[in-house]
């Protein structure tokens, strides 16, 4: 008796663990909350499989347990039985498949009024750039790098003079404005992730990602680094502030420009490093000891 | 009703070829340690994996000490935790269960069950063991070259791989993409014997559609592993290059801590193109023949033939091609092109359904049987609930959205490993409480058996289940710590230490399996022939344990191997090679 009991106890265990859990998802800060939804649809459809294969099994190991002299019943094969549950389960799998694509069309889809705005990350810090007032961000290469010029943007491409670039981790956001986030790295895989956005995708050296979004709630949102990075992967942070339009205009406003930064390097004498960034200047690099 | 065929009357053909004659062992060292008997190579393989899967073993408890307990063990480095992961990962998955399922299991069992007195290729088999165990050596050997081993995470993405912001960038990732080189090349010599054995050394009577699932699930994996290894091989000959020749296979330009390399014009996509193409396959590489030697347990355990035979086939090998077109459901956030998540996403789930279909008729062997309790059993009702657990957390991340969120997170950790790693491993114990009686003659202990399955099963799910809630919070996986976030909250950690705990409680455990596994070598009750009544030929040698050659005279088969209850004969099994005026009834005849 132990068997059809303890399975019984697995598979409601299961299902009670999931109601009382503590653990559940942050409140959505982005227009996705179709994924929410999505996920909702497959707990339902996968829940109600599980328990019945786990309840069948628990009621079969109770009603057909040993008996001595018994014999099992001899059906090798039941074709209607079996179109039956093929036919269920592909029913079933169409009803969390159709939805999932619909809203991955949705999530592949930039709206033409989104606005752009740059990731760029290396071990193991973010950065950020933003259009300045000609609305296009200047061309950029890894062969530009340097300590002046951190972003690889290239100083001849006229459109990037005006970038304006944030160079501390955090960023801003206006509320309600439909974002493309064109993501960049410098040196490995990272992967940009908000997590009450439900969003995040990979940067990939050698070419520029992207997704889009919308912000729905004013407040401050943790960036984690998703894809393994290297030693200091845990530890890159950044942050992003979603801000009251006119909040978000005057952080903007506040940031330096491209032109404006290098203008500041040369005037810096002391200069010495061809480096992007020396050891003092990136704490994180003590985490690579 | 259509029947595979159980007891028809029919021409068993002649012999078309004479018996062969093996090499036979002169000496203790070419019958024990450059063996070509595949039963003994078989051993070699399952110790070693076993052993080196204790190593794997080890590092998890590491890093659960490190998850459950951030502040407390100053030695474990963010890299020490980095290279544990990687190599944690990377033994399970290939040098655990990748060579017991196939160089065990297969070695042991594909002879006997389909009734040939060895491999085709003995010697070729010999040498596939000894370039395996060098690939495990070199594996250890990297935790101890300058900079230890890689930790690059098990999957070894490029450019971080062999760059100096990773551990092991220098040494260990080298020899760890030298070990895999080995660890293919021994796996191809194995696996060309597996396949061709099968396919020609079947003995009279044994047609494809009467071999037991156990051989189809080894043998659809082998053809997997076959066709998909040689994409890892490439990835990591490339990769070798990149590091040390200065090529730009998966580089692109880019920047190494402030300093820009001489790299340019390569795709770091397409190093995660090939491992997927491998990486997904070797899911099914795995799983398949658990699939395979769970469907064996059920049956002859619930006394009941396998339900719907030919759709267990179908699916197995239908299962084996879908899982070629199923690679990039692992790189939707990858940034490859996002059109591609329509495709992917659809064959995913496709593939859900001959795996649930698995499972239904799983089930419905169960149904109307006559269920013995046997340790066996257990470890196969275990791997259902897992498998299905583990099975539909794969419909949240195959569904491309629904992956978006979840990806990258504990949610994924907990996927896999319930069903890739507890599901499977719960039938290789399974399959030990099974074969041991015939590989050793004795049977296993019943009470420290029970001991072992109660806290492995519900332990495993115990530490498993909770994790999945933690991806949906949004803790990222391969975090050497979470940190300060304002989403997290104290109870994470909480679970976390809860976790770590009944972790190392489970792993402790399995002492006494291995306790179980020596005490009964000698004290085990005697198993004699065929104690479980089984229909398949691997109980059907004349000596338990089989001598070399495996049988006296080569079997003959007569039906398939899931005559249990069949209506009017006596017993409640007729074994494969008993022909149809042989079975007693009692009043004569069938």
């Amino acid at each position: 008796m132990l068997v059809p009991i303890m399975l019984l106890l697995v598979g409601l265990g299961t299902v009670v663990f999931h109601f009382v859990s503590p653990w559940w998802w942050t409140p959505i800060a982005s227009n996705w909350g179709y994924i929410d939804d999505t996920i909702i649809l497959t707990f339902w459809v996968t829940g109600v499989v599980f328990v019945g294969v786990v309840l069948f099994i628990a009621w079969c190991t109770y009603r057909y347990r040993y008996q001595k002299g018994k014999k099992a019943d001899y059906e090798p094969e039941n074709a209607k039985l079996e179109w039956w549950l093929t036919i269920l389960t592909t029913i079933g799998v169409a009803a969390m498949l159709a939805p999932g694509l619909w809203v991955w069309n949705d999530f592949v889809t930039v709206p033409e009024d989104a606005a752009e705005f740059e990731v760029v990350a290396k071990q193991w810090e973010w950065t950020y750039r933003f259009p300045g007032k000609d609305g296009k961000l200047g061309t950029t290469d890894a062969k530009y790098i340097n300590d002046d010029n951190p972003f690889g943007i290239n100083p001849k491409d006229k459109n990037g003079r005006d970038d304006i670039l944030i160079d501390d981790g955090e960023v801003h956001l206006p509320i309600n404005q439909p974002v493309k986030v064109l993501l960049r790295s410098i040196d490995v895989l990272h992967d940009f992730g908000i997590v009450q956005f439900r969003a995040k995708m990979d940067m990939v050296p050698g070419t520029v990602t992207s997704f889009w979004f919308t912000p729905t709630r004013i407040g401050e949102f943790d960036v984690l680094c998703f894809e393994l990075c290297g030693v200091g992967h845990y530890a890159m942070r950044g942050m992003v502030v979603v801000d009251s339009v006119s909040d978000f205009q005057a952080w903007l406003d506040e940031q330096p420009t491209f032109a404006q930064s290098l203008a500041e390097a040369e005037s810096d004498s002391d200069k010495s490093s061809n480096r992007v960034f020396s050891e003092a200047s990136s704490p994180d690099r003590e985490i690579a000891r | 009703m259509a029947y595979v065929a159980p007891a028809e009357v029919e021409q068993i053909p002649p012999a078309e070829v004479e018996d062969v004659e093996l090499y036979h062992a002169k000496s203790w060292v070419t019958k024990y340690v450059f063996s070509q008997d595949a039963k003994v190579i078989a051993i070699q393989y399952s110790a070693t994996a076993i052993a080196i899967g204790l190593v794997g073993l080890v590092l998890s408890w590491l890093m659960r000490l490190q998850l459950g307990f951030p502040e407390l063990f100053d030695f474990i480095e963010p890299s020490d935790y980095y290279q544990f992961i990687t190599v944690h990962g990377m033994i399970m998955v290939i040098y655990l269960l990748t060579a017991l399922f196939l160089g065990g299991f297969g070695n042991y069992l594909i002879p006997l069950m389909v009734g040939a007195r060895d491999m085709v290729f003995p010697y070729v088999n010999m040498v596939s063991y000894w370039v395996y165990l060098g690939a495990v050596i070199l594996l250890i050997v990297s935790f101890f070259v300058p900079g230890g081993a890689t930790g690059a995470g098990w999957t070894l993405y490029p450019p971080q791989a062999i760059l100096s912001g990773t551990p092991g960038s220098e040494g260990g990732i080298i020899l760890m993409l030298v070990s895999l080189a080995l660890f293919i090349i021994g796996f191809t010599m194995g696996g060309l014997n597996y396949v061709v054995t099968v396919l020609q050394a079947r003995t009279r009577g044994m047609t494809l559609m009467r071999l037991p699932l156990t051989i189809w699930g080894i043998f659809t994996a082998t053809v997997l592993a076959l066709l998909a290894f040689p994409a890892l091989l490439v990835g990591a000959v490339m990769m070798t290059f990149d590091k040390l020749l200065g090529t730009s296979f998966f580089m692109p330009a880019l920047v190494e801590m402030g300093v820009y390399l001489d790299y340019g014009g390569g795709s770091p996509l397409l190093f995660q193109h090939l491992f997927w193409f491998f990486g997904h396959p070797e899911v099914y590489i795995v799983a398949l023949p658990a699939f395979g030697i769970v469907s064996d347990l059920i049956s002859v355990h619930a006394r009941r033939h396998i339900f719907g035979y030919r759709m267990m086939v179908w699916a197995i090998v239908g299962i084996g091609a879908l899982s070629f077109v199923v690679w990039a459901h692992h790189m939707y956030v990858s940034g490859m092109n996002p059109w591609f998540g329509f495709f992917f996403a659809t064959t995913t789930l496709i593939i859900a359904v001959p795996t649930a279909l698995k499972v239904y008729n799983w089930t419905l062997t169960l149904w109307k049987g006559n269920i013995r309790f046997t340790l066996p059993m257990l470890f196969a009702l275990a791997f259902i609930v897992t498998f299905v657990n583990g099975g539909i957390t794969g419909l949240f991340l195959g569904n491309v959205v629904v992956d978006v969120p979840l990806s990258d997170t504990m949610f994924v950790v907990a996927h896999f490993h319930m069903v890739m790693g507890v599901a499977p491993l719960l039938v290789v114990f399974g399959g030990i409480y099974h074969w041991f009686p015939l590989i050793t003659g004795r049977m296993l202990h019943e009470g420290m058996g029970q001991f072992h399955f109660w806290v492995t099963f519900i332990g495993a799910y115990t530490i498993f289940l909770p994790l999945h809630y933690l991806g949906f919070l949004g803790v990222p996986r391969r975090y050497f710590e979470m940190g300060e976030t304002n989403f997290i909250p104290e109870s994470a950690q909480d679970l976390n230490a809860f976790v770590t705990v009944v972790a190392l409680t489970v792993g402790v455990a399995q002492i006494v399996f291995f306790i179980n596994l020596f005490w009964s070598l000698k004290n085990g009750k005697l198993a004699g022939h065929n104690p479980w009544k089984a229909c398949s030929l691997e109980w059907r040698t004349a000596h338990v344990p089989p001598r070399h050659g495996n049988f006296d005279d080569l079997p003959v088969v007569y039906r398939w191997a899931y005559d249990y209850g069949v209506p009017g004969a006596d017993e409640d099994f007729i074994p494969q090679d008993v022909p149809p005026d042989r079975v007693s009834t009692g009043k004569g005849e069938v």
